[in-house]
């Protein structure tokens, strides 16, 4: 392995004075934690909605106030009739509609049951949910005070407590920030190495290479080795600004994180290091790296629930080290666990890294075609 | 000619790709220290000689030694006694001269002050000492090939292959390099490249003329251009290839 110094600094040196990449690849990490960070938020809330009231009461303008006070529902306008409500709706003006009816008033104050209607766009089906939960909440709420008062009970017969263990506030960047240290790890990581090599062959230095001794583990070793470290540093960057920015707890063992993170790195770097093998240009490496990284982002459990996918995506997420790796990440960073209770993702991902290098080592050739 | 003077031997060697044969049955001997060049016109098969006497890719047939080591045995170990310089610059065009250097140093296995002895040695020999801190990459073509020529040379092979050299250098620098050439060989270095130029054909020792992957002519310039009648080497060379074009394929 004595030729594996001189590669790993030539590829060292290279990495340096390739300011734009560099950039690149601190940058990507610092923009993608912002996005993500920022922009998505699982609890919808502050549903733009507009209002029919055809009662105008002190009774209506009371359940108005209180949908109202969920959080979940923005008073955008009132309307005066259904097929302007319609129309704001349709346009996208507002995404939910309440109408409170004629009869609502007289029908509460006679004890038959009042009618309320909560209008949703279901195009959207993750504000429309947010919206329909919201509703029902409002109008049990109600009714249980109602029953109580009418039942001369001060508390209610039966109360469920749920305690959100390891993210008690629901905050969404708690969830995603950590997902996102494997997803930027692996667009960049993969993207990077396959085309270093694929970057070797297209200039014609690959040729001049191989007539020298050096070994192809030797030589591939030396080439991903930089990019650990590159990794290593993106993962620091997210973390801390994860912690600094978007107060994401930082509960467990970092130094285990970081062992971890080590071991999937270098899976990722030896899948790169595969996907050099089976294209020829540059473009076709990047093509290769983003039809890879679609399933990551969607199966993996970074953005939606794996448990919802139907079993053959399942599987296909659990041949991603990216989904191994998700589970190390939220349950060292969120829940503090360790060695005990990830074992077996930190298995798994032991041995993608020993299979991918094996392979890519094994398809490389250190000939010319 | 002893045993021990004699740098690349090959018998009957082969190549085929599927069904075309690259070269067909080529029986070389080169001495120590000789200029040997390889000529003919494109796809006669010069190229994929050079690769099989490198160990990049395998005779289908017969053998070939180079430096004492069998090509079909040990590919690997041909790699330690011999340079390449390929017909495309293959170094780093965003590394200085002296890192280009240094880099094809450590991959020859030298190391500490062994390799920056060497490095000296061959920055004298070569003239790079004013370049030594300038990118690859925004060196002119003669330069370029100096350079490449120091990185081949790193380990002090036996012999060194040279894929057209001169492509795209200007005749000034061409002339230097052949003076370098010289050197090289009367300090015990086999040199042995291709060329399209019938005026550096001639300042070869011995030259060998392939077409369509066989031997047609071996000897000196002068013996390769009287054994066809030709005045010049150039009329050979043309004669050779008319002559070889009508034969019935063998």
């Amino acid at each position: 392995m004595r030729r594996f110094l001189p590669m790993f600094r030539k590829e060292f040196i290279q990495m340096r004075r390739d300011r734009v990449t560099l950039g690149i690849m601190i940058g990507v990490p610092v923009i993608q934690l912002m996005l993500f960070g920022f922009a998505i938020q699982t609890d919808v809330r502050h549903i733009p909605t507009v209002v029919l009231d055809e009662s105008r009461t002190p009774t209506s303008r009371d359940v108005i106030a209180a949908f109202e006070n969920t959080g979940n529902f923005r008073i955008v306008g009132h309307v005066d009739g259904r097929s302007e409500l319609d129309g704001w709706i349709a346009r996208g003006e507002a995404q939910a509609g309440i109408v409170v009816p004629h009869d609502f008033p007289r029908d509460l104050a006679r004890g038959t049951t009042a009618t309320i209607q909560v209008i949703v766009d279901a195009s959207d089906p993750l504000s429309s949910q947010a919206a329909l939960a919201a509703a029902a909440g409002v109008a049990q709420v109600r009714n249980l005070a109602m029953l109580a008062a009418a039942a001369n009970r001060q508390d209610l017969p039966l109360e469920t407590r749920v305690r959100p263990r390891y993210n008690p506030g629901l905050r969404s960047p708690n969830y995603i920030v950590p997902g996102l240290v494997g997803v930027i790890l692996t667009i960049t990581l993969v993207l990077v190495t396959a085309m270093a090599i694929v970057r070797e062959r297209e200039r014609g230095t690959l040729e001049q290479l191989i007539v020298t001794p050096i070994t192809k583990t030797e030589l591939m070793l030396g080439k991903i080795a930089p990019y650990v470290g590159v990794g290593l540093v993106q993962m620091t960057v997210v973390l801390l600004l994860g912690r600094f920015v978007f107060d994401v707890p930082l509960v467990g063992n970092v130094l285990l994180l970081y062992g971890v993170a080590f071991i999937f790195i270098v899976a990722s770097l030896a899948f790169g290091l595969f996907v050099s093998t089976l294209v020829r240009t540059q473009q076709q490496a990047m093509q290769a790296s983003f039809f890879f990284v679609l399933p990551n982002i969607l199966l993996s459990g970074f953005m939606f629930p794996r448990q919802a996918m139907p079993a053959v995506f399942q599987w296909i997420g659990a041949i991603l080290p990216l989904t191994h790796f998700l589970k190390v990440l939220r349950g060292i960073l969120l829940k503090g666990v360790g060695v005990a209770e990830l074992w077996q993702e930190i298995g798994v991902l032991l041995l993608f890294a020993t299979v991918l290098i094996a392979l890519s080592v094994r398809r490389f050739q250190k000939k010319l075609d | 000619m002893t045993d021990s003077a004699v740098t690349v031997e090959t018998h009957h060697l082969t190549r085929r790709f599927g069904s075309i044969v690259a070269v067909r049955d080529l029986s070389l001997t080169i001495a120590k220290g000789e200029v040997f060049g390889l000529l003919g016109p494109n796809g006669s098969g010069k190229t994929t000689t050079i690769r099989m006497l490198c160990g990049l890719l395998a005779p289908s047939d017969g053998t070939a030694v180079v430096a004492g080591v069998d090509v079909l045995d040990s590919p690997d170990l041909i790699k330690e006694r011999i340079g390449y310089m390929s017909q495309r610059f293959g170094l780093y065009e965003d590394l200085t001269v002296a890192e280009n250097m240094d880099f094809y140093g450590g991959i020859y296995g030298l190391e500490g002050a062994g390799r920056r002895g060497r490095i000296a040695e061959v920055v004298k020999f070569l003239g790079l000492d004013r370049r030594l801190h300038q990118l690859a990459g925004t060196l002119s073509g003669g330069w370029k090939q100096r350079l490449a020529l120091a990185c081949a040379l790193m380990h002090g092979p036996a012999v060194i292959f040279l894929d057209e050299p001169t492509a795209g250098v200007d005749p000034a620098a061409r002339r230097a390099f052949w003076s370098t050439i010289k050197t090289l060989a009367e300090r015990g270095t086999t040199v042995i490249l291709t060329t399209h130029y019938m005026d550096e054909a001639g300042r070869c020792g011995r030259i060998a003329l392939l077409s369509q992957g066989h031997l047609i002519a071996l000897g000196t310039p002068a013996e390769v251009a009287t054994q066809v009648g030709g005045k010049t080497l150039e009329d050979a060379f043309i004669i050779l290839q008319e002559r070889d074009e009508q034969e019935p394929e063998a």
